[in-house]
């Protein structure tokens, strides 16, 4: 397994042109191809469901509440399932290309739903499961053909390439509904041909690596052992606890709105500064990482963060600081996202290296969720600023122990 | 990885990529010779405005096009479009007159829900969603009501900025949203919707003192009848809306014949009707039902945001 890894990594190097991309392997920057056409695809029916669903279709806001939020948390345990069945089978290309193709199929479902609240429900739920369980095999993928010194910078760049489609995903959707006024289903035909573009390119492009023997995969007992075993047990745990100490997204955008005084038209940008920050930092920082050590450039990301909210809890005002918030918190995403998988991917055996990255994923997504919903409830009792002050001291701790934790653990 | 998986993935994905072009071409050429159409006629008593289902506004009884809207309304020869994805991805409030010249351009942001002219064609009102407005990241929507003066200028952005009264006592709550705006004929009154704490109230708006007043609690989305007598609305029961009219005089409530779930801020039509947008077969279309409470309600035509053209 090893062996076979580190050849195809060779022979993608053997191909890859000169620059950026060097020494990252085709198949990796295959993976992010993928995953550019994907969430381009998944962001462009993200973007315009709303109008769809009131001017589209005549449904009212009411029931676009109530389909919205419904499957939260449902990712994280799907993840679960998709990482120990890559393993379990072997086969993490299969699993995610299972993944990629269910998402695709619903682009489809959307216009066939027609007007039924249940039937689009029923899409978007398919959706979530397709996205929960290819997410843990594909990264399980990028770690099998990198040699572990590189895998820093090929989650970098795979970062970068799926940013990107995030970004573009809503121009396109935009840009297609202003030519064809009403064209939803030009939107969500485009978005599927995208969708199937990029399961295309996982089955030509992408190498998998080779399906080890029965007895050495992953059974139910040897991935919970593999799990829990202290360096992977410390990962997790410490993941969690520092991402229970970050505050949500939607609010960090609304501080900055508010807090550094920006007319409230700016806030749907906002978003936009912290994914483009994400998207040009995440190669820089996986370099980085490759080099100083993983976890030492997570752990720093959740300093740069905590700067953030000690800005946001200060009382400066103004684009300049609005822009300084925003590019830390996307250096945060940079620092903290694909680097996590580096670091995770370099300690995992690779038999059960998609169960372990799937643990790693669950438990930060959970955190954060209850992160975000603690938060609420602080900000509901303070002010916005006073709870912004109190979750920069409480990350700076959440930071104190992952980096006296992990020392005392022995890795840098 | 041989040469030739690489020549044939590479063949298959552009093929895909082609096969979607095509569509996107066909679509956009078709939806062009559609377009195609005589101005509306914003003087044709009768005749009733909306937005039909390629997005471009259209009028019954003849095969006339206006500019594409989300949202439209006209009276008195003036007619309100309220469109999303403006160049920032915000919404826009374009109001043209008689002969289809613009007047007035605002920005908006937000996704557009509803837009009123009043009778006299002076005032043009909207509301819109706003997302992430509110602490509860997804799923949780603010909405923004505002009116603008076209004969002063008067730009009244929010009806936040207004003073509200429940049972005489003035409203401090944080968690205030207003929506549906709909005017009368002296361009000082109007009628809103209010939320605050999960209740809403139908409110008597008056815009020279800047203020609200709380008439009636749990309806919706108020639409004023052209002699200034009822108020057409939706009353929430649960988690369903449902359409009544309200006699301002006696202060009897009548549920109209439509017993389905409507979620739209209903319209005065010719006839004693009320007219309304609602689902049908994948689609919204445009129901009629008599505003005494009698009869059953009739599709009309596939399309939203109805507006008749008044007699005026």
């Amino acid at each position: 397994m090893y062996l076979s890894a580190t050849r195809s990594a060779q022979a993608g190097r053997a191909k890859a042109p000169p620059g950026a991309a060097a020494k990252v392997s085709g198949t990796v920057v295959a993976l992010g191809v993928v995953s550019l056409l994907t969430d381009m695809s998944a962001e462009m029916v993200t973007a315009v469901l709303p109008m769809y669903l009131m001017y589209g279709l005549g449904l009212g806001y009411l029931q676009l509440g109530m389909l919205d939020g419904l499957y939260t948390g449902a990712t994280a345990l799907l993840r679960l399932g998709g990482g120990y069945a890559a393993d379990r089978l072997g086969r993490p290309k299969l699993v995610a290309g299972a993944g990629y193709g269910l998402s695709a199929l619903t682009k489809l479902g959307f216009p066939l739903a027609g007007a039924s609240m249940a039937g689009i429900g029923v899409m978007v739920g398919i959706d979530r499961l397709g996205k929960g369980v290819r997410t843990a095999p594909r990264d399980a993928l990028i770690a099998a053909s990198t040699p572990p010194s590189a895998l820093g910078r090929a989650f970098g760049v795979h970062r970068t390439l799926d940013t990107a489609g995030a970004l573009l995903g809503p121009l396109l959707a935009f840009a297609l509904l202003s030519t064809v006024a009403g064209g939803y289903d030009v939107v969500f035909v485009g978005s599927f041909c995208l969708a199937v573009a990029g399961v295309l390119a996982l089955v030509f492009f992408v190498r998998a690596p080779a399906v080890p023997n029965r007895d050495r995969r992953a059974s139910l007992r040897r991935a919970l052992r593999a799990v829990t075993a202290p360096a992977i047990r410390r990962i997790w745990l410490l993941t969690g606890i520092l991402g229970l100490a970050t505050v949500g997204d939607m609010f960090l955008y609304l501080a900055v709105q508010q807090r550094l005084g920006l007319p409230p038209a700016a806030l749907p940008l906002l978003p936009l500064a912290s994914a483009l920050t994400f998207m040009l930092a995440a190669t820089p920082a996986g370099r980085l990482a490759d080099r100083a050590g993983r976890w030492r450039v997570f752990v720093g990301g959740h300093v740069l963060l905590a700067g953030g909210y000690l800005l946001l809890a200060g009382g400066v005002r103004g684009w300049g600081f609005a822009v300084l918030v925003l590019l830390l918190h996307g250096l945060f995403y940079a620092c903290a996202d694909g680097v996590l998988m580096a670091h995770a991917g370099s300690l995992l055996a690779p038999e059960i290296r998609s169960t372990g990255m799937a643990v790693v994923q669950t438990t930060q997504a959970l955190a954060r969720s209850a992160g975000a919903v603690g938060f609420g409830v602080l900000a509901q009792t303070a002010t916005l600023g006073a709870a912004f002050g109190v979750a920069a001291a409480v990350l700076s701790a959440a930071v104190a122990v992952g980096v006296l934790v992990q020392r005392r653990g022995g890795a840098a | 990885m041989t040469r030739r998986r690489i020549i044939a993935g590479a063949c298959a994905i552009a093929l895909v990529l082609a096969v979607g072009a095509v569509y996107v071409v066909w679509r956009g050429a078709s939806a062009g010779t559609a377009a195609a159409g005589p101005p509306l006629d914003l003087t044709a008593a009768g005749s009733v405005v909306y937005v039909s289902g390629d997005g471009l506004t259209r009028q019954t009884g003849s095969d006339a096009t206006g500019p594409a809207c989300q949202r439209t309304y006209a009276a008195a020869g003036t007619l309100s479009c309220l469109y999303g994805l403006g160049p920032a991805f915000s919404a826009e409030l374009v109001v043209y007159d008689v002969r289809l010249a613009e007047r007035l351009r605002l920005p908006i942001w937000g996704t557009p829900s509803r837009t009123r002219v009043s009778p006299s064609g002076n005032l043009v009102a909207w509301t819109v969603f706003r997302e992430g407005d509110s602490y509860l990241a997804h799923g949780r929507f603010s909405t923004t009501a505002g009116i603008y003066n076209l004969r002063t200028g008067e730009h009244h952005g929010s009806l936040e900025d207004y003073t509200s009264f429940v049972d005489g006592v003035r409203v401090t709550a944080e968690d205030v949203n207003y929506w549906g705006i709909t005017f009368a004929a002296d361009d000082v009154t109007f009628y809103a919707t209010m939320s605050t704490g999960g209740r809403t109230w139908l409110m008597r708006g008056d815009m020279a003192a800047r203020t609200l007043t709380a008439m009636r609690e749990n309806v919706e989305c108020p639409s004023l009848s052209p002699d200034g007598t009822h108020i057409a609305y939706k009353r929430r029961t649960g988690e369903r809306w449902r359409l009544h009219v309200l006699d301002l005089a006696s202060g009897t409530d009548v549920a109209l014949a439509e017993t389905g779930h409507v979620d739209d801020q209903p319209a005065w039509l010719p006839g004693g009707e009320i007219g309304y947008a609602k689902p049908h077969e994948g689609r919204p279309a445009v129901f009629s039902v008599p505003a005494d409470g009698s009869g059953e309600p009739r599709m009309l035509f596939a399309g939203s945001s109805p507006a008749a053209i008044g007699t005026a």
